[in-house]
Protein backbone atom coordinates (compact mmCIF):
# COMPACT_ATOMS: atom_id res chain seq x y z
CA UNK A 1 0.00 0.00 0.00
CA UNK A 2 1.38 3.62 -0.39
CA UNK A 3 1.07 6.89 1.53
CA UNK A 4 -2.25 7.58 -0.04
CA UNK A 5 -4.24 4.68 0.65
CA UNK A 6 -3.22 4.89 3.99
CA UNK A 7 -5.32 7.80 4.62
CA UNK A 8 -8.12 6.47 3.38
CA UNK A 9 -8.59 3.48 5.36
CA UNK A 10 -11.33 3.84 8.10
CA UNK A 11 -11.76 1.30 11.34
CA UNK A 12 -14.67 0.30 9.05
CA UNK A 13 -12.57 -0.42 5.32
CA UNK A 14 -9.91 -2.21 7.08
CA UNK A 15 -11.50 -5.06 7.90
CA UNK A 16 -13.12 -5.37 4.47
CA UNK A 17 -9.74 -4.64 2.78
CA UNK A 18 -8.35 -7.29 4.70
CA UNK A 19 -11.05 -9.88 4.24
CA UNK A 20 -11.25 -9.29 0.28
CA UNK A 21 -7.47 -9.78 0.00
CA UNK A 22 -6.70 -6.68 -1.25
CA UNK A 23 -3.74 -5.86 1.44
CA UNK A 24 -2.51 -7.82 4.43
CA UNK A 25 -3.18 -6.87 7.91
CA UNK A 26 1.14 -7.00 8.19
CA UNK A 27 1.37 -4.86 5.17
CA UNK A 28 -1.39 -2.29 6.52
CA UNK A 29 1.21 -2.23 9.88
CA UNK A 30 4.38 -1.88 7.98
CA UNK A 31 3.12 0.53 6.17
CA UNK A 32 2.03 2.62 9.56
CA UNK A 33 5.21 2.02 10.75
CA UNK A 34 7.16 3.69 7.58
CA UNK A 35 4.66 6.69 7.60
CA UNK A 36 5.48 7.41 11.40
CA UNK A 37 8.80 7.27 10.59
CA UNK A 38 8.11 10.37 8.20
CA UNK A 39 5.32 11.74 9.00
CA UNK A 40 5.58 11.67 13.27
CA UNK A 41 8.93 13.76 12.74
CA UNK A 42 7.59 17.02 13.59
CA UNK A 43 4.27 16.68 15.03
CA UNK A 44 5.69 13.59 17.62
CA UNK A 45 3.21 11.97 18.64
CA UNK A 46 4.10 8.39 19.61
CA UNK A 47 6.58 8.10 22.76
CA UNK A 48 7.03 4.31 22.46
CA UNK A 49 6.56 2.15 19.07
CA UNK A 50 5.42 -1.70 20.04
CA UNK A 51 6.55 -3.47 16.73
CA UNK A 52 6.78 -6.54 18.00
CA UNK A 53 3.42 -6.95 19.49
CA UNK A 54 1.71 -5.35 16.11
CA UNK A 55 3.43 -7.89 14.27
CA UNK A 56 2.01 -10.53 15.86
CA UNK A 57 -1.17 -9.00 16.13
CA UNK A 58 -1.15 -8.47 12.54
CA UNK A 59 -0.18 -12.01 11.75
CA UNK A 60 -2.79 -13.61 14.04
CA UNK A 61 -5.53 -11.89 11.43
CA UNK A 62 -3.59 -12.66 8.33
CA UNK A 63 -3.48 -16.30 9.38
CA UNK A 64 -7.49 -15.73 9.80
CA UNK A 65 -7.69 -14.59 6.46
CA UNK A 66 -5.27 -17.11 4.68
CA UNK A 67 -7.28 -19.72 6.36
CA UNK A 68 -10.78 -17.96 5.48
CA UNK A 69 -12.08 -17.75 8.42
CA UNK A 70 -14.46 -15.43 9.17
CA UNK A 71 -12.42 -12.00 10.85
CA UNK A 72 -12.93 -10.36 14.11
CA UNK A 73 -14.86 -6.76 13.83
CA UNK A 74 -11.73 -4.35 13.73
CA UNK A 75 -9.27 -6.85 12.30
CA UNK A 76 -6.05 -5.10 11.32
CA UNK A 77 -6.94 -2.15 12.62
CA UNK A 78 -3.85 -0.06 13.41
CA UNK A 79 -4.40 2.28 16.44
CA UNK A 80 -2.43 4.23 18.92
CA UNK A 81 -2.95 4.09 22.80
CA UNK A 82 -2.48 7.16 24.96
CA UNK A 83 0.20 6.73 27.51
CA UNK A 84 -1.72 6.34 30.35
CA UNK A 85 -3.31 3.18 29.51
CA UNK A 86 -1.05 0.23 30.77
CA UNK A 87 0.21 -2.30 28.50
CA UNK A 88 1.28 -5.20 29.70
CA UNK A 89 5.43 -5.57 28.87
CA UNK A 90 4.92 -2.00 26.96
CA UNK A 91 6.75 1.14 28.58
CA UNK A 92 3.29 3.46 29.86
CA UNK A 93 5.01 7.14 30.99
CA UNK A 94 1.85 9.11 31.98
CA UNK A 95 3.94 11.57 30.17
CA UNK A 96 5.86 11.89 32.92
CA UNK A 97 9.87 11.47 34.32
CA UNK A 98 8.40 9.71 37.72
CA UNK A 99 7.19 6.85 35.51
CA UNK A 100 10.10 7.31 32.26
CA UNK A 101 11.06 3.22 33.02
CA UNK A 102 7.91 1.78 33.65
CA UNK A 103 6.78 -1.59 32.30
CA UNK A 104 2.78 -2.47 33.24
CA UNK A 105 2.81 -6.01 34.64
CA UNK A 106 -1.21 -6.44 33.33
CA UNK A 107 -2.86 -4.37 30.12
CA UNK A 108 -6.03 -1.83 30.58
CA UNK A 109 -9.10 -3.23 29.57
CA UNK A 110 -10.23 -1.04 27.01
CA UNK A 111 -6.79 -1.63 25.01
CA UNK A 112 -7.51 -5.81 25.98
CA UNK A 113 -11.18 -5.34 24.35
CA UNK A 114 -10.11 -3.12 21.48
CA UNK A 115 -7.09 -6.46 21.03
CA UNK A 116 -9.50 -9.20 21.10
CA UNK A 117 -12.09 -7.10 18.41
CA UNK A 118 -8.49 -7.87 15.88
CA UNK A 119 -7.16 -4.16 16.10
CA UNK A 120 -3.08 -3.69 16.23
CA UNK A 121 -1.63 -1.25 18.71
CA UNK A 122 1.14 0.33 16.68
CA UNK A 123 2.46 2.12 19.88
CA UNK A 124 1.55 4.73 22.73
CA UNK A 125 1.10 8.44 22.62
CA UNK A 126 2.30 11.28 24.49
CA UNK A 127 0.18 13.27 26.01
CA UNK A 128 0.28 15.99 28.92
CA UNK A 129 1.68 14.26 32.23
CA UNK A 130 -0.61 12.56 34.12
CA UNK A 131 -3.27 13.80 31.95
CA UNK A 132 -3.15 17.11 33.25
CA UNK A 133 -3.04 20.52 31.31
CA UNK A 134 -4.73 21.32 27.98
CA UNK A 135 -2.27 22.01 25.10
CA UNK A 136 0.30 18.68 25.49
CA UNK A 137 2.95 21.19 26.66
CA UNK A 138 3.37 19.52 30.03
CA UNK A 139 4.58 16.29 28.86
CA UNK A 140 8.05 15.79 30.03
CA UNK A 141 8.80 14.52 26.75
CA UNK A 142 7.95 17.51 24.89
CA UNK A 143 4.96 18.48 23.33
CA UNK A 144 3.14 16.97 20.05
CA UNK A 145 2.41 19.82 17.32
CA UNK A 146 -0.62 19.85 15.75
CA UNK A 147 -0.36 18.68 12.24
CA UNK A 148 -2.64 21.29 10.50
CA UNK A 149 -0.50 23.79 11.62
CA UNK A 150 2.76 23.05 13.41
CA UNK A 151 3.62 25.85 15.06
CA UNK A 152 0.62 25.28 17.53
CA UNK A 153 -0.83 23.04 19.96
CA UNK A 154 -3.13 20.06 19.16
CA UNK A 155 -4.66 20.47 22.45
CA UNK A 156 -4.86 18.08 25.61
CA UNK A 157 -4.39 16.38 27.30
CA UNK A 158 -4.46 13.78 24.82
CA UNK A 159 -2.56 15.82 22.32
CA UNK A 160 -0.77 12.67 20.72
CA UNK A 161 -3.88 10.40 20.45
CA UNK A 162 -5.91 13.54 18.49
CA UNK A 163 -2.92 14.18 16.60
CA UNK A 164 -1.95 10.98 15.25
CA UNK A 165 -5.37 10.56 14.14
CA UNK A 166 -5.40 13.93 12.16
CA UNK A 167 -1.61 13.09 10.84
CA UNK A 168 -3.12 9.75 9.39
CA UNK A 169 -0.21 7.95 11.63
CA UNK A 170 -3.62 5.60 12.91
CA UNK A 171 -6.60 5.31 11.92
CA UNK A 172 -8.01 5.51 15.31
CA UNK A 173 -6.97 6.06 18.98
CA UNK A 174 -7.55 5.63 22.92
CA UNK A 175 -7.63 8.90 24.65
CA UNK A 176 -8.89 10.00 28.38
CA UNK A 177 -11.07 12.89 28.91
CA UNK A 178 -11.41 14.07 32.37
CA UNK A 179 -12.03 17.52 31.66
CA UNK A 180 -12.24 17.88 28.01
CA UNK A 181 -9.05 15.99 27.27
CA UNK A 182 -10.27 14.17 24.56
CA UNK A 183 -13.02 16.64 23.10
CA UNK A 184 -10.91 19.72 23.34
CA UNK A 185 -7.96 18.28 21.27
CA UNK A 186 -10.26 16.30 18.55
CA UNK A 187 -11.85 19.79 18.00
CA UNK A 188 -7.94 20.96 17.83
CA UNK A 189 -6.79 18.66 15.52
CA UNK A 190 -9.95 18.31 13.27
CA UNK A 191 -10.99 14.94 14.55
CA UNK A 192 -13.86 13.01 16.35
CA UNK A 193 -13.48 12.69 20.06
CA UNK A 194 -16.10 10.46 21.77
CA UNK A 195 -16.18 10.91 26.01
CA UNK A 196 -18.21 7.87 26.59
CA UNK A 197 -20.43 8.35 30.23
CA UNK A 198 -19.00 7.60 33.54
CA UNK A 199 -18.78 4.00 34.14
CA UNK A 200 -19.45 3.28 29.98
CA UNK A 201 -16.00 1.81 29.75
CA UNK A 202 -14.11 -0.22 32.22
CA UNK A 203 -10.94 1.86 33.21
CA UNK A 204 -9.01 -0.71 34.74
CA UNK A 205 -5.19 0.06 33.52
CA UNK A 206 -5.84 3.64 33.53
CA UNK A 207 -3.09 5.44 35.39
CA UNK A 208 -6.17 7.26 37.48
CA UNK A 209 -5.80 11.41 37.82
CA UNK A 210 -9.47 12.24 38.97
CA UNK A 211 -11.24 8.89 39.84
CA UNK A 212 -14.49 10.85 39.84
CA UNK A 213 -14.32 12.34 36.70
CA UNK A 214 -12.09 10.05 34.34
CA UNK A 215 -13.42 7.85 31.57
CA UNK A 216 -11.68 6.37 28.13
CA UNK A 217 -12.52 6.91 24.68
CA UNK A 218 -11.99 6.93 21.33
CA UNK A 219 -10.50 9.55 18.74
CA UNK A 220 -11.54 8.42 14.64
CA UNK A 221 -11.63 10.15 11.30
CA UNK A 222 -15.59 9.47 11.59
CA UNK A 223 -18.60 9.45 13.74
CA UNK A 224 -19.20 6.07 12.20
CA UNK A 225 -16.01 4.91 13.32
CA UNK A 226 -16.09 6.19 16.75
CA UNK A 227 -19.05 4.75 17.06
CA UNK A 228 -17.81 0.97 16.14
CA UNK A 229 -14.95 1.56 18.43
CA UNK A 230 -17.05 2.55 21.15
CA UNK A 231 -18.96 -0.83 20.83
CA UNK A 232 -16.06 -2.69 20.98
CA UNK A 233 -14.47 -1.54 24.45
CA UNK A 234 -17.81 -0.45 26.18
CA UNK A 235 -19.88 -2.34 29.11
CA UNK A 236 -19.15 -3.89 32.29
CA UNK A 237 -15.70 -5.56 33.14
CA UNK A 238 -15.13 -7.19 36.48
CA UNK A 239 -12.10 -5.74 37.05
CA UNK A 240 -13.69 -2.13 37.43
CA UNK A 241 -15.99 -1.38 40.16
CA UNK A 242 -17.08 1.71 38.73
CA UNK A 243 -17.99 -0.10 35.30
CA UNK A 244 -21.76 -0.12 34.69
CA UNK A 245 -23.79 -2.88 33.63
CA UNK A 246 -25.87 -1.13 31.34
CA UNK A 247 -26.34 -3.09 28.13
CA UNK A 248 -24.36 -1.69 24.99
CA UNK A 249 -26.64 -0.53 22.24
CA UNK A 250 -25.25 -1.52 18.89
CA UNK A 251 -24.16 1.88 18.08
CA UNK A 252 -23.63 1.47 14.58
CA UNK A 253 -26.63 0.77 13.69
CA UNK A 254 -27.94 3.45 16.14
CA UNK A 255 -26.72 6.22 14.16
CA UNK A 256 -28.47 5.39 10.94
CA UNK A 257 -31.42 6.80 12.24
CA UNK A 258 -32.99 9.93 11.32
CA UNK A 259 -31.96 12.90 13.65
CA UNK A 260 -35.98 14.40 12.58
CA UNK A 261 -38.17 15.42 15.73
CA UNK A 262 -35.28 15.12 18.29
CA UNK A 263 -35.27 17.90 20.41
CA UNK A 264 -31.79 19.90 20.94
CA UNK A 265 -31.50 22.79 23.30
CA UNK A 266 -28.86 25.22 22.67
CA UNK A 267 -27.51 26.74 25.99
CA UNK A 268 -27.14 30.70 25.81
CA UNK A 269 -24.24 30.17 28.19
CA UNK A 270 -21.95 28.42 25.84
CA UNK A 271 -22.32 31.58 23.43
CA UNK A 272 -21.28 34.28 25.14
CA UNK A 273 -18.43 36.67 25.97
CA UNK A 274 -14.89 35.13 25.05
CA UNK A 275 -16.41 32.42 22.06
CA UNK A 276 -14.06 33.31 18.90
CA UNK A 277 -16.57 35.07 16.07
CA UNK A 278 -15.12 32.31 13.49
CA UNK A 279 -16.49 29.56 16.17
CA UNK A 280 -19.44 30.43 16.80
CA UNK A 281 -20.51 31.04 13.53
CA UNK A 282 -19.30 27.84 11.91
CA UNK A 283 -21.36 25.97 15.26
CA UNK A 284 -24.58 28.27 14.56
CA UNK A 285 -24.73 27.65 11.16
CA UNK A 286 -23.90 23.68 11.56
CA UNK A 287 -27.16 24.37 14.28
CA UNK A 288 -29.13 25.46 11.13
CA UNK A 289 -28.53 22.32 9.57
CA UNK A 290 -30.06 20.06 12.20
CA UNK A 291 -33.06 22.48 11.97
CA UNK A 292 -32.92 21.72 8.32
CA UNK A 293 -32.93 18.16 9.11
CA UNK A 294 -35.66 18.25 11.02
CA UNK A 295 -34.49 18.75 14.42
CA UNK A 296 -36.71 20.88 16.84
CA UNK A 297 -33.75 22.98 18.22
CA UNK A 298 -34.65 24.64 21.27
CA UNK A 299 -33.11 27.97 23.96
CA UNK A 300 -31.88 26.61 26.78
CA UNK A 301 -30.13 27.72 30.08
CA UNK A 302 -27.52 25.60 32.04
CA UNK A 303 -27.19 28.43 34.63
CA UNK A 304 -24.09 26.87 36.64
CA UNK A 305 -21.90 26.82 33.79
CA UNK A 306 -19.46 29.47 34.51
CA UNK A 307 -19.18 27.68 38.54
CA UNK A 308 -18.00 24.88 36.13
CA UNK A 309 -13.64 25.31 35.84
CA UNK A 310 -13.32 26.75 39.64
CA UNK A 311 -15.29 23.40 40.65
CA UNK A 312 -13.44 21.48 38.30
CA UNK A 313 -9.94 22.64 39.66
CA UNK A 314 -10.82 21.89 43.31
CA UNK A 315 -13.01 18.52 42.63
CA UNK A 316 -10.07 16.94 40.15
CA UNK A 317 -6.72 18.42 42.38
CA UNK A 318 -8.44 17.35 45.64
CA UNK A 319 -8.75 13.78 44.03
CA UNK A 320 -5.30 13.89 42.00
CA UNK A 321 -3.39 14.85 44.94
CA UNK A 322 -5.08 11.41 46.71
CA UNK A 323 -4.26 9.19 43.37
CA UNK A 324 -0.59 10.89 43.05
CA UNK A 325 0.28 10.00 46.30
CA UNK A 326 0.94 6.13 45.21
CA UNK A 327 4.57 7.62 43.27
CA UNK A 328 6.78 7.12 46.27
CA UNK A 329 9.56 5.72 44.54
CA UNK A 330 9.22 2.19 46.17
CA UNK A 331 7.51 0.05 44.37
CA UNK A 332 7.64 1.70 40.62
CA UNK A 333 8.92 4.63 39.24
CA UNK A 334 11.31 6.94 39.83
CA UNK A 335 14.00 7.34 42.71
CA UNK A 336 16.10 9.96 43.87
CA UNK A 337 19.59 8.38 44.59
CA UNK A 338 21.16 8.61 48.42
CA UNK A 339 18.61 9.88 50.49
CA UNK A 340 19.33 9.28 53.81
CA UNK A 341 15.75 8.54 55.07
CA UNK A 342 12.59 7.17 53.84
CA UNK A 343 11.25 10.43 54.08
CA UNK A 344 13.56 12.19 52.45
CA UNK A 345 13.55 9.47 49.75
CA UNK A 346 9.90 10.29 49.06
CA UNK A 347 10.31 13.89 48.84
CA UNK A 348 13.25 14.25 46.28
CA UNK A 349 11.56 11.09 44.66
CA UNK A 350 8.06 13.30 43.93
CA UNK A 351 10.10 16.49 43.81
CA UNK A 352 12.84 15.18 40.75
CA UNK A 353 10.03 13.10 39.07
CA UNK A 354 6.83 15.22 38.64
CA UNK A 355 6.53 18.09 36.63
CA UNK A 356 5.49 22.04 37.54
CA UNK A 357 1.63 21.86 36.18
CA UNK A 358 1.86 18.26 38.34
CA UNK A 359 2.70 19.49 41.43
CA UNK A 360 1.05 22.33 41.20
CA UNK A 361 -2.67 20.64 41.24
CA UNK A 362 -0.96 18.67 43.75
CA UNK A 363 -0.33 21.25 45.87
CA UNK A 364 -3.94 23.00 45.36
CA UNK A 365 -5.57 19.67 46.14
CA UNK A 366 -3.74 19.16 48.96
CA UNK A 367 -4.69 22.38 50.26
CA UNK A 368 -8.30 22.07 49.52
CA UNK A 369 -8.58 18.44 51.09
CA UNK A 370 -6.49 20.32 54.63
CA UNK A 371 -7.94 20.79 57.72
CA UNK A 372 -9.57 24.22 58.09
CA UNK A 373 -9.87 24.31 54.04
CA UNK A 374 -11.95 21.09 53.84
CA UNK A 375 -15.42 22.10 53.94
CA UNK A 376 -14.33 26.04 52.59
CA UNK A 377 -13.08 24.37 49.13
CA UNK A 378 -13.70 20.52 48.72
CA UNK A 379 -17.13 20.34 49.95
CA UNK A 380 -18.48 23.43 48.30
CA UNK A 381 -16.91 22.61 45.47
CA UNK A 382 -18.77 19.10 45.45
CA UNK A 383 -22.71 21.26 46.43
CA UNK A 384 -21.64 23.45 42.67
CA UNK A 385 -20.99 19.66 41.32
CA UNK A 386 -24.61 18.63 42.33
CA UNK A 387 -26.18 22.00 40.83
CA UNK A 388 -24.35 21.81 37.40
CA UNK A 389 -25.18 17.89 37.23
CA UNK A 390 -28.90 19.58 37.62
CA UNK A 391 -28.46 21.90 35.19
CA UNK A 392 -28.15 18.72 32.74
CA UNK A 393 -30.32 16.65 34.14
CA UNK A 394 -33.35 19.28 34.29
CA UNK A 395 -32.14 20.64 30.32
CA UNK A 396 -32.74 16.86 29.61
CA UNK A 397 -36.54 16.98 30.29
CA UNK A 398 -36.85 18.78 27.44
CA UNK A 399 -34.25 18.54 25.25
CA UNK A 400 -33.31 15.20 24.23
CA UNK A 401 -29.21 16.28 23.34
CA UNK A 402 -27.28 19.72 23.63
CA UNK A 403 -25.03 21.19 21.19
CA UNK A 404 -22.03 23.82 22.13
CA UNK A 405 -19.53 24.67 20.63
CA UNK A 406 -16.02 22.43 22.05
CA UNK A 407 -13.95 24.88 22.84
CA UNK A 408 -13.79 28.51 22.76
CA UNK A 409 -11.00 29.50 20.15
CA UNK A 410 -9.34 27.49 17.17
CA UNK A 411 -6.05 25.54 18.22
CA UNK A 412 -3.87 28.27 20.00
CA UNK A 413 0.04 28.66 19.61
CA UNK A 414 2.67 26.60 21.49
CA UNK A 415 3.38 28.61 24.28
CA UNK A 416 0.85 31.26 24.33
CA UNK A 417 -0.40 30.13 27.59
CA UNK A 418 2.09 27.79 29.01
CA UNK A 419 2.69 31.01 32.11
CA UNK A 420 -0.72 31.86 32.83
CA UNK A 421 -2.40 28.42 34.41
CA UNK A 422 -5.43 29.99 34.57
CA UNK A 423 -5.63 31.05 31.12
CA UNK A 424 -5.01 27.26 30.00
CA UNK A 425 -7.49 25.73 32.39
CA UNK A 426 -10.51 28.23 30.57
CA UNK A 427 -9.25 26.36 27.30
CA UNK A 428 -11.72 23.93 28.53
CA UNK A 429 -14.62 26.16 29.80
CA UNK A 430 -17.32 24.30 27.51
CA UNK A 431 -16.29 20.67 27.98
CA UNK A 432 -15.75 20.38 32.27
CA UNK A 433 -19.39 21.29 32.44
CA UNK A 434 -20.44 17.45 31.16
CA UNK A 435 -17.30 15.81 32.71
CA UNK A 436 -18.40 17.00 36.06
CA UNK A 437 -22.20 15.42 35.67
CA UNK A 438 -20.83 12.32 33.77
CA UNK A 439 -22.98 12.05 30.78
CA UNK A 440 -21.32 11.75 27.61
CA UNK A 441 -20.24 14.29 24.96
CA UNK A 442 -18.69 14.17 21.51
CA UNK A 443 -16.45 16.74 19.13
CA UNK A 444 -16.96 16.32 15.75
CA UNK A 445 -15.44 19.13 13.14
CA UNK A 446 -18.14 21.76 11.49
CA UNK A 447 -15.85 23.85 9.90
CA UNK A 448 -12.80 25.81 9.87
CA UNK A 449 -11.47 29.43 10.70
CA UNK A 450 -9.75 31.60 7.79
CA UNK A 451 -6.56 30.24 8.59
CA UNK A 452 -7.64 26.70 7.68
CA UNK A 453 -7.91 25.62 11.81
CA UNK A 454 -10.42 23.03 12.61
CA UNK A 455 -13.59 23.82 14.71
CA UNK A 456 -15.23 21.69 16.64
CA UNK A 457 -18.93 21.09 17.58
CA UNK A 458 -20.11 19.49 21.03
CA UNK A 459 -22.50 17.37 21.49
CA UNK A 460 -23.85 16.15 24.96
CA UNK A 461 -26.44 13.51 25.53
CA UNK A 462 -28.10 11.95 28.83
CA UNK A 463 -26.44 9.33 30.84
CA UNK A 464 -25.68 6.09 29.00
CA UNK A 465 -27.44 7.87 25.87
CA UNK A 466 -24.19 7.38 23.44
CA UNK A 467 -26.59 6.64 20.81
CA UNK A 468 -28.29 10.09 20.60
CA UNK A 469 -25.12 11.74 20.79
CA UNK A 470 -23.34 9.36 17.85
CA UNK A 471 -26.51 9.68 16.02
CA UNK A 472 -26.32 14.16 16.57
CA UNK A 473 -22.88 14.27 16.00
CA UNK A 474 -23.52 11.56 12.25
CA UNK A 475 -25.87 14.41 11.18
CA UNK A 476 -23.97 17.23 11.85
CA UNK A 477 -21.18 15.43 10.18
CA UNK A 478 -23.16 14.33 6.93
CA UNK A 479 -24.57 18.33 7.10
CA UNK A 480 -20.79 19.11 6.87
CA UNK A 481 -19.71 17.43 3.93
CA UNK A 482 -22.73 17.86 1.89
CA UNK A 483 -21.89 22.00 2.59
CA UNK B 1 -8.43 33.48 52.44
CA UNK B 2 -4.70 34.62 51.00
CA UNK B 3 -2.24 31.48 51.15
CA UNK B 4 0.66 32.21 52.69
CA UNK B 5 4.51 31.17 52.19
CA UNK B 6 4.52 28.92 55.67
CA UNK B 7 1.07 27.42 54.15
CA UNK B 8 3.01 26.67 50.97
CA UNK B 9 5.45 25.04 53.48
CA UNK B 10 3.21 23.07 55.53
CA UNK B 11 0.82 21.72 52.42
CA UNK B 12 4.16 20.62 50.68
CA UNK B 13 4.77 18.87 53.65
CA UNK B 14 1.74 17.47 53.24
CA UNK B 15 2.08 16.20 49.90
CA UNK B 16 5.70 14.64 50.70
CA UNK B 17 7.36 17.47 48.37
CA UNK B 18 10.26 19.98 49.17
CA UNK B 19 9.89 22.52 46.17
CA UNK B 20 12.77 24.77 45.50
CA UNK B 21 12.79 27.94 46.84
CA UNK B 22 11.62 29.37 43.50
CA UNK B 23 8.83 26.48 43.20
CA UNK B 24 7.83 28.11 46.24
CA UNK B 25 7.58 31.63 45.67
CA UNK B 26 5.63 30.64 42.40
CA UNK B 27 3.27 28.19 44.21
CA UNK B 28 2.28 31.33 46.70
CA UNK B 29 1.28 33.09 43.15
CA UNK B 30 -0.19 30.62 41.59
CA UNK B 31 -2.48 29.00 44.55
CA UNK B 32 -3.62 32.75 45.25
CA UNK B 33 -4.67 33.47 41.89
CA UNK B 34 -6.74 30.02 41.42
CA UNK B 35 -8.65 30.40 44.83
CA UNK B 36 -9.23 34.06 43.92
CA UNK B 37 -10.66 32.62 41.17
CA UNK B 38 -12.27 29.45 43.07
CA UNK B 39 -13.81 32.25 45.91
CA UNK B 40 -17.00 32.92 43.13
CA UNK B 41 -18.41 29.58 44.10
CA UNK B 42 -19.24 31.65 47.34
CA UNK B 43 -21.53 33.39 45.59
CA UNK B 44 -23.59 30.61 45.37
CA UNK B 45 -25.82 29.27 48.62
CA UNK B 46 -25.51 25.89 48.59
CA UNK B 47 -27.20 25.34 52.19
CA UNK B 48 -29.45 22.83 51.01
CA UNK B 49 -27.51 20.90 48.40
CA UNK B 50 -25.71 17.58 49.16
CA UNK B 51 -22.15 16.84 48.05
CA UNK B 52 -22.13 15.23 44.83
CA UNK B 53 -18.66 12.49 45.34
CA UNK B 54 -19.14 10.55 42.47
CA UNK B 55 -21.83 10.37 39.42
CA UNK B 56 -23.56 6.70 39.66
CA UNK B 57 -25.68 7.98 42.55
CA UNK B 58 -27.44 10.70 40.37
CA UNK B 59 -27.34 8.87 37.40
CA UNK B 60 -29.85 6.39 38.92
CA UNK B 61 -32.75 8.50 39.70
CA UNK B 62 -32.07 10.84 36.07
CA UNK B 63 -35.74 11.66 35.68
CA UNK B 64 -37.70 11.69 32.25
CA UNK B 65 -37.53 9.20 29.69
CA UNK B 66 -33.64 9.04 29.72
CA UNK B 67 -32.21 5.67 29.13
CA UNK B 68 -30.50 5.92 32.61
CA UNK B 69 -33.37 5.28 34.01
CA UNK B 70 -34.22 1.84 36.07
CA UNK B 71 -31.20 0.68 34.98
CA UNK B 72 -28.83 -1.55 37.06
CA UNK B 73 -26.48 0.97 38.17
CA UNK B 74 -23.99 1.20 41.54
CA UNK B 75 -21.28 0.02 42.62
CA UNK B 76 -20.74 -3.81 41.56
CA UNK B 77 -19.36 -5.79 44.57
CA UNK B 78 -17.75 -9.31 44.24
CA UNK B 79 -17.21 -12.14 46.55
CA UNK B 80 -13.81 -11.80 47.83
CA UNK B 81 -12.07 -15.69 46.95
CA UNK B 82 -8.46 -14.83 45.93
CA UNK B 83 -8.77 -17.95 44.51
CA UNK B 84 -10.77 -16.68 41.93
CA UNK B 85 -8.90 -13.92 41.21
CA UNK B 86 -5.05 -14.58 41.69
CA UNK B 87 -2.80 -12.02 42.50
CA UNK B 88 0.40 -10.88 40.17
CA UNK B 89 3.04 -13.26 40.77
CA UNK B 90 5.86 -12.03 43.06
CA UNK B 91 8.34 -11.23 40.45
CA UNK B 92 5.65 -9.59 38.31
CA UNK B 93 5.18 -6.85 41.47
CA UNK B 94 8.76 -6.41 41.95
CA UNK B 95 9.60 -6.15 38.49
CA UNK B 96 9.77 -2.26 38.61
CA UNK B 97 10.84 -1.61 41.59
CA UNK B 98 14.15 0.72 41.55
CA UNK B 99 15.46 -1.05 44.68
CA UNK B 100 14.89 -4.21 45.75
CA UNK B 101 16.47 -8.29 46.25
CA UNK B 102 14.78 -11.30 45.42
CA UNK B 103 12.36 -10.80 48.13
CA UNK B 104 11.12 -7.29 49.02
CA UNK B 105 11.29 -3.62 48.09
CA UNK B 106 14.40 -1.99 49.63
CA UNK B 107 14.28 1.82 51.34
CA UNK B 108 16.34 3.41 53.55
CA UNK B 109 16.48 2.88 57.10
CA UNK B 110 12.81 3.97 58.14
CA UNK B 111 14.07 4.33 62.36
CA UNK B 112 17.19 6.16 62.91
CA UNK B 113 19.06 4.55 66.05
Amino acid sequence: MDAKDLNVLTVASTRTAIEQRQVTASAIAEAFYSKIETDDRDVRAYLTLCQDRARAQAARIDALADQGKPLPPLAGVPIAVKDVLSTQGIRTTAGSRILENYIPPYDCTAVRRLEEAGAVVLGKVNCDEFAMGSSNENSAFGPVRNPRDLSRVPGGSSGGSAASVAAGTAVASLGTDTGGSIRQPAALCGVVGLMPTYGRVSRFGLIAFASSLDKIGPFTKSVSDAAIVLKYMAGRDPMDSTSAAVPVPDYPQEIGRPVKGLRIGVPKEYFGEGLDAEVRSAVEASIQKLAAAGCEIKDISLPHTRYAIPTYYVVATAEASSNLARFDGVRYGYRSKDSKTLSAMYRKSRDEGFGAEVKRRIMLGTYALSAGYYDAYYLKAQRVRALIAKDFSDAFTQVDAIVTPTTPTPAFKLGEKTDDPLAMYLADIYTVTASLAGIPGISVPCGQSKEKLPIGLQVLGRHFDEATVLRVAHAVEHAQAAS
Amino acid sequence: MAVTKEQVAYVSDLANLDLTPDERERMVKDLNAILDFVDQLNELDTTNVAPMAQVMAGAATESASGPGEGLPFAYSRRPDDPAARPSLPHEAALANSPVKDAHFFKVPKVIER
